[in-house]
């Protein structure tokens, strides 16, 4: 696991968001979502601060993060693409289109693009069943994804 | 505490309210068989996640089947423990577990003594009906311990032992479902883990998921050498379990006997722990009273209290998580490690044989032992001074392996002049044992006068934290006894913060002290076996002619021919070591 470098600012942010929970050990799921917010993943360095200034072992910091399927050790890419794979999306062919977009972007879900420009992953329903199936890439909601409009979704991003 | 009146098996039961269900069955002589629960009772320690399942029973009105273990009694409740349909549940319950693991018990480490193997034999599972895919781990070996977690059941035992009963934290539940699994942070090695090597993992792993690395392979190997000379050492709490694996009542002190077979296994000497553990006192006891005395006289660059060294699973443990205070231990090196260097510098050379030449063994009650004789800082050019360590429990298949009849041994004596020891030496297998025998010495040494009561009853019992203050001639010396980490982490954490008002402090880092080792023969929660193992070890100071260090006549010769006197220069380079920070993040790579 290589290490990553921590700027002394970005360090000083996670021990304030630690501090605003009082460094209680109680509150390691919040202070685990709010760092995933801030530093977009929780790479092991990250989740040895969050240990230390808590008190609680790396190991249990780490048991927490591989429980939640939320929670991801590795980075987001610049463009974070999730297919909603709810039942309305599901049964109007998500999962093609999930598989084109593995085809497109020769990653599986849960990865992300060498360039670091794209990431992968799956959700249930985000409330609009109405344009199943549904893409979001970052925060724009594409609907009515065909396999066939994906290339021209991807390529959107890639100028 | 209110009482309520309950059936189970057609059994009337008269219980308090919040007595589980498992727990008043036992009351009245039903045992109902668990998996992942445990209990040490009288120390605080229980595991009760209910998790496995094994344990469910059917509560009359109830929907759905209760685990025992984590069901509370009430009112009028009628409960049956072997109905047809507990008895189906059960089974299904344990061929699901069984789905997802090896069936490898005819080569595994743990086979005959592995709970989950009992489980299958008493629920009478015949075949394995659920075939699929089987979660898979990397293997991993430290130096103590072996991790082959593709056996894992998720009991999360060795969890609640690592994190709540030892506050070590190198162990925590990962992942979920179908891989989920008991492993350091990010999945690393032990070794890089903050992991002590104390080995009450294993000591409560019900399965062969966690075992010790054994050392008897290469053991047998020294004693078919014929170049070598193969000395071995036995450490006090070894007696007083050894019998367990040979059918004998927990508690049977079989001292003779394991010299017998230990001489039948082909050592060419057999030594003692004890006589090394008389050197122990000698110069710990010297270090407590020179540390002592500056202090009364108003030396500010005295550090007190002073902690005990003789434990290695201790010894990580501050390393790992007090840094800051590891000036304030003992530098006396453990019982095992003073054994090394006097046997192989003081006997050998005595005898003309070269250090190459010698291999010393010892048997230990523990696991981390097997650390400490690999650190760098005990080897000679590279040769360890004490060459491998054993468990009690290899020490039990070595003696099997050679088709010794253990129980028709006669009782054979120690060889001089590395056997002889006295009865402080004894009591070091026992929580509050060290300090007991240190005190003997210290005493006497510090007033001049005989001590008429060798015993210290105050600092004797299993109370998780005790304190006493003994009378050293009108001046009151305030000692500290804690076993298992996380009461030693309580006390450290005073003495951190300057509020300690202790002189000197005694850890053992397994619960009981080294009677309770990782190494010790499997006690499967029932801390009964280890209250007799601690009565054994009294008994064995007792019935010792000489029960102080300072009076061991071969310790007194050791001197005089060789050490010349306690904290001596000799002393400091045999004698003593030092200690590392090993506080850093480990798990990251640099």
């Amino acid at each position: 696991m290589a290490k990553i470098k921590l700027s002394e600012r970005k360090l000083q942010e996670l021990k304030e968001v630690c501090k605003s929970f009082n460094n209680d050990k109680g509150e390691l799921i919040n202070v685990l979502h709010k760092a995933q917010s801030i530093f977009g993943y929780l790479p092991a360095e990250l989740q040895e601060v969050i240990a230390k200034e808590l008190n609680v072992s790396v190991a249990h910091v780490y048991g927490v993060v591989t429980f939640y399927s939320f929670f991801t050790m590795t980075p987001k890419g610049q463009h974070p693409i999730s297919i909603c794979l709810g039942t309305a999306c599901y049964v109007r062919g998500a999962e093609k289109v999930l598989e084109e977009f593995r085809r497109v972007l020769k990653i599986q879900v849960g990865e992300t693009t060498a360039d670091g420009k794209f990431s992968l992953s799956c959700l249930r329903c985000v409330g609009a069943c109405g344009l199943a199936p549904v893409v979001l890439v970052g925060e724009k909601v594409y609907g009515r994804v065909s396999p066939d409009g994906v290339k021209d979704i991807v390529a959107e991003y890639n100028n | 505490m209110e009482m309520v009146k309950l059936t189970i098996d057609g059994k009337p039961v008269e219980v308090e309210n919040d007595t589980t269900i498992l727990k008043a069955a036992k009351t009245i002589g039903i045992d109902i068989p668990t998996l992942c629960y445990f209990q040490l009772k009288d120390m605080n320690i229980e595991n009760r996640p209910g998790g496995c399942r094994i344990c469910v029973v059917e509560v009359v009105g109830r929907r759905n089947l209760a685990p025992a273990c984590s069901t509370n009694v009430a009112k009028d409740m009628v409960v049956n423990t072997h109905s047809i349909r507990v008895l189906n549940a059960r089974r299904t319950v344990l061929e699901l577990i069984l789905s997802d693991h090896p069936a490898e018990c005819l080569t595994c480490a743990k086979s005959g003594y592995c709970e989950l193997q009992t489980m299958a034999q008493q629920l009478g599972v015949r075949e394995l009906p659920f075939q699929g895919a089987q979660s898979t781990y990397r293997k991993d070996t430290s130096p103590a311990i072996i991790r082959d977690v593709d056996k894992c059941i998720m009991c999360r035992r060795c969890e609640m032992m690592c994190n709540d009963v030892q506050t070590v934290g190198a162990l925590s539940a990962v992942n979920r479902g179908f891989m989920a699994v008991v492993a350091p942070a990010f999945e690393m090695n032990l070794e890089k883990s903050p992991c002590t090597y104390c080995g009450q993992c294993v000591s409560v792993c019900p399965t062969g998921a966690l075992t010790e690395v054994d050392h008897s392979r290469n053991v047998i190997n020294s004693l078919a050498d014929p170049t070598k000379t193969v000395v071995v050492q036995t450490a006090p709490a070894v007696r007083a379990a050894l019998g367990e694996e040979f059918g004998l009542a927990p508690g049977t002190l079989v001292t003779g006997k394991m010299v017998a077979a230990l001489r039948r296994l082909g050592f060419n000497y057999v030594f003692d722990t004890d006589f090394a553990a008389d050197l122990t006192i000698m110069e710990e006891g010297s270090e407590l009273l020179d540390r002592l005395t500056r202090y009364l006289k108003g030396d500010q660059s005295v550090k007190l209290p002073i902690l005990t060294s003789c434990c290695p699973g201790w010894v990580n443990f501050f390393e790992h998580n007090f840094p800051d205070l590891m000036d304030v231990p003992s530098t006396a090196k453990s019982p095992q490690q003073m054994f090394g260097p006097i046997a192989k510098e003081y006997f050998g050379k005595k005898l003309g044989i070269e250090r190459k030449n010698m291999i010393v063994v010892s048997i230990m009650p523990c696991l981390a032992k097997k650390y400490e004789c690999q650190r760098d800082e005990f080897k000679v050019n590279g040769d360890p001074d004490v060459n491998f360590s054993l468990s009690t429990r290899e020490l039990a298949h070595l003696i099997k392996l050679a088709n010794i009849d253990f129980n028709s041994l006669p009782d054979e004596d120690f060889d001089n002049p590395l056997g002889a020891s006295t009865g402080a030496a004894a009591i070091f297998a026992n929580t509050g044992g060290v300090i007991e025998a240190a005190c003997r010495t210290a005493y006497e040494l510090y007033t001049g006068k005989k001590l008429e009561k060798v015993e210290f009853d105050e600092l004797r019992g299993l109370e998780s934290i005790r304190h006493a203050t003994l009378d050293f001639n009108g001046l009151p010396i305030n000692i500290g006894i804690a076993h298992g980490l996380g009461n030693a982490r309580k006390l450290l954490e005073d003495v951190r913060a300057g509020k300690s008002q202790f002189h000197a402090i005694e850890i053992m880092a397994c619960p009981g002290g080294c009677i309770g080792g990782g190494g010790q023969p499997f006690h499967h929660g029932d801390s009964e076996i280890i209250k007799q193992r601690a009565a054994a070890i009294y008994r064995e100071d007792a019935g010792k002619p000489i029960r102080k260090s300072h009076e061991n006549p071969f310790i007194i010769e050791l001197y005089k021919e060789f050490l010349g006197k306690p904290l001596g220069e000799k002393s400091h380079h045999l004698l003593h070591t030092h200690y590392f920070d090993k506080s850093a993040g480990t798990f990251v790579d640099e």
